[in-house]
């Protein structure tokens, strides 16, 4: 039962991670899954102070609004003329710095292990249930993590067409009169959200490579983005169940070998991919 | 302060030097991320040192993380050169996979019992307050190499910053060239892995050369001022934390970066955010200044006076008094009062400000007008701006004025004005 709640877990992470990773790839900000999770630290730390307690919903609200202040800032930086990669490195850092003072300055209150904030351990996850009226629910994370891929796949099925759009040609899309703005903070939120409920139960490594690895193989082996989005999904699948086989073989860490396995699949997909292998290219040629 | 605090403030000042002199580059390349990418790539590295000679030795260590990080960006150059993977993706994409390959070596020599493996985790984070003097020694004689080696290749590295295929048409080996700044990178990021662990040591190479950025366009200027404000960052963190109250070092480092990045991105005096209001506000009085001369010009014309009411103004012009009373001061204009209206005329001077001013705003108008058919006339692509209109084009100009009918009417350069003539005064 345990290995099933966690392949489930590291499979429901991988796909709400996969999903939102093609958007971010496709708008070249494929970093900013990284920046979202090391900066929202802080969030974590305040929220801790204030509730007083490691109850996951002021976490989770502290959080996603650190989350979104990430966006933000590294935006308004961008606006001010500021480079892309450095606007995104020097807020991340930043943030991050002010969490682990914030850790240090309050070591007595915040009883926070950093490691377990930013490595967060996949195979506790089973040991966190939600309980309902003394019913056990499953693990937490899996319904957290579930409720964070629903919204997102609900708010870009609603949104197809404009998703699409932003993320191909930004200028048509305002040209014709979409708040190209309003959608980019929105998949921002939503990756904040994601990013949000997904790392603290699995750590920020898992969910800064599902964001990445998998939509990365996907815009090898396809050109059309529907298809895409569901190759992602799959490959993000895929190597967190090999990737926790692997994990039980070996005895190493789960979400380090879920990060492996994605990236031996990027490798073969960049290899072997039909359209854009080096290999299949250089076969054919 | 203890002797082993003057250690540490060394080597940290040391440290932001050098991460601020290759950071400038790193930065100008667009890589500033590379330095965060480099440092968990060095995990996996400082894993296999470990587990091959099983010793905790500094020097090992490098040498790891330097190979691993170099496969890394080497990866990183394969993937975006041989698929349409674009370059933040194949950083992310090898930051995720090598330092997961580093947690799985991690946790694979926690699991082989091998006792003294605790050392490991702290390059993670930094320990900066463990450095003791041979950590240091051995620092400084590699920032020392790094900077002498960045001032000798000076040259190159701003040609592969700025025109790397001008530099591979010169014949210098732009890839061989790229190899050998990613070494000086990995290099300075392993030694700051010591002090500000992995997450940090991106904005101990970004930071400094993004604030530098904000003072200068020279490249020279600009590494001087962010070797100096990497070496202060490294000084201000090292010495607040030494006041106790268990502060790492680190974060306190970087907290400085930013606070010299967002000093330097408010008042640097040309692309700062101060100076850049500063203009904004400066463009938009003297537009509105140039806005009232016009219509009061234009007015007069149409209406053909020499005085115009205040009221009759405002109902075809935006107009605001306070500018008005602006140009009185400046004695452009008179303003006369009476029980109901205020009459503004134009004094000697401002007729011939506004003369002016209206002429070069209808020879601009002529010139976007008929652009496509006069662009001809400037062989040598000189640019029609408010400030100059090129001598020779105006006449053709001035020719174009009339056709349209739309010359200045009131001259008061000439003594036989056309139009004044025909005035109604007032």
């Amino acid at each position: 039962m345990t290995d099933y709640w966690i392949i489930l877990t590291g499979a429901l992470v991988a796909s709400a991670c996969g999903f939102l990773g093609c958007f971010l790839i496709l708008r070249k900000m494929a970093m900013l899954g990284d920046a979202i999770s090391h900066a929202v630290l802080p969030g974590i730390v305040l929220a801790f102070l204030f509730s007083g307690s490691r109850d996951a919903v002021p976490m989770l609200i502290g959080a996603a609004i650190f989350g979104l202040l990430t966006t933000i800032i590294i935006q308004t930086l961008r606006g001010q003329g500021v480079q892309s990669d450095a606007a995104m490195s020097v807020t991340f850092t930043a943030l991050f710095s002010i969490g682990i003072i914030l850790v240090s300055l309050f070591t007595r209150q915040v009883d926070l292990d950093l490691d377990c904030v930013l490595y967060g351990e996949i195979a506790y996850v089973p040991w966190d249930p939600l309980k309902l009226g003394g019913m056990d629910l499953g693990p937490r994370a899996v319904w957290l993590i579930g409720a964070a891929f629903f919204i997102s796949l609900v708010v870009i099925t609603l949104f197809y067409k404009q998703f699409k759009l932003c993320a191909f040609d930004p200028a048509l899309a305002a040209a014709i009169g979409i708040p190209v703005t309003f959608f980019h903070y929105l998949l921002m939120g939503l990756v904040s959200l994601t990013t949000v409920a997904s790392f603290e139960s699995v750590g920020a490594i898992l969910v800064v490579a599902m964001l990445i690895v998998p939509a990365a193989t996907a815009y090898l082996l396809t050109d059309r983005l529907s298809v895409m989005l569901g190759l992602s999904i799959g490959m993000g699948t895929t190597s967190s169940l090999v990737g926790y086989w692997i994990a039980k073989l070996l005895d190493a860490s789960i979400a380090g070998c879920m990060s492996v396995t994605a990236g031996v699949l990027f490798l073969l997909a960049f290899l072997f991919s039909p359209k854009h292998g080096v290999i299949t290219r250089w076969w054919i040629r | 302060m203890d002797a082993n605090t003057w250690w540490v403030l060394i080597g940290t000042a040391l440290l932001g030097l050098s991460s601020g002199v290759l950071g400038c580059f790193a930065f100008l390349r667009k890589q500033g991320l590379m330095g965060d990418v480099l440092a968990h790539a060095a995990l996996p590295g400082i894993c296999l040192a470990f587990m091959i000679t099983g010793a905790k030795n500094s020097f090992l260590f490098l040498i790891g993380a330097a190979i691993t990080g170099i496969l890394g960006s080497l990866c990183i150059n394969w993937i975006t050169r041989y698929s349409r993977i674009k370059e933040d993706t194949a950083l992310g994409l090898i930051l995720s996979v090598f330092f997961g390959l580093g947690i799985v070596l991690l946790t694979q020599i926690q699991h082989s019992n091998n006792g003294n493996q605790s050392g490991l985790d702290k390059f993670l984070f930094g320990q900066s307050a463990s450095m003791v003097a041979s950590d240091v020694q051995w620092m400084a004689i590699m920032a020392g190499l790094l900077l002498l080696m960045s001032f000798l290749l000076f040259k190159e590295l701003k040609l592969l910053c700025f025109d790397a295929s001008y530099g591979q048409s010169l014949g210098f080996s732009m890839r061989g060239l790229n190899l050998l700044f990613m070494t000086f990178l990995v290099i300075v990021v392993v030694i700051g892995l010591q002090v500000a662990g992995v997450v940090l040591m991106a904005a101990l190479i970004v930071t400094p050369a993004a604030a530098a950025r904000y003072w200068t366009e020279q490249l020279s200027t600009m590494v001087w001022i962010s070797a100096v404000m990497g070496a202060c960052s490294g000084v201000i963190g090292t010495w607040i934390s030494s006041f106790g109250y268990n502060l790492s070092t680190g974060p306190l480092i970087v907290l400085a970066a930013t606070m010299m990045f967002i000093i330097s991105m408010m008042v640097a005096p040309q692309r700062g955010l101060l100076s850049r209001l500063v203009r904004l506000m400066k463009t938009r009085r003297e537009l509105a200044r140039e806005q009232h001369i016009n219509s009061i010009y234009t007015y007069m014309e149409k209406e053909q006076v020499l005085k115009v009411s205040l009221l009759d103004l405002q109902t075809q012009y935006p107009i605001s008094t306070h500018v008005l009373s602006q140009l009185k001061e400046e004695g452009l204009i008179h303003m006369e009062e009476d029980h109901q209206d205020i009459w503004i005329g134009f004094t000697e001077t401002g007729w011939k400000a506004a003369y002016d001013t209206v002429l070069t705003n209808r020879m601009l108008e002529m010139w976007l007008m008929h652009e496509a058919d006069l662009a001809s006339k400037l062989p040598n692509g000189e640019i029609v701006s408010k400030d100059s209109i090129p001598e020779h084009l105006v006449p053709e100009l001035q020719k174009l004025m009339i056709q349209h009918q739309c010359e200045p009417k009131w001259n008061p350069y000439d003594s036989n004005q056309r139009m004044k003539e025909r005035v109604v005064s007032p």
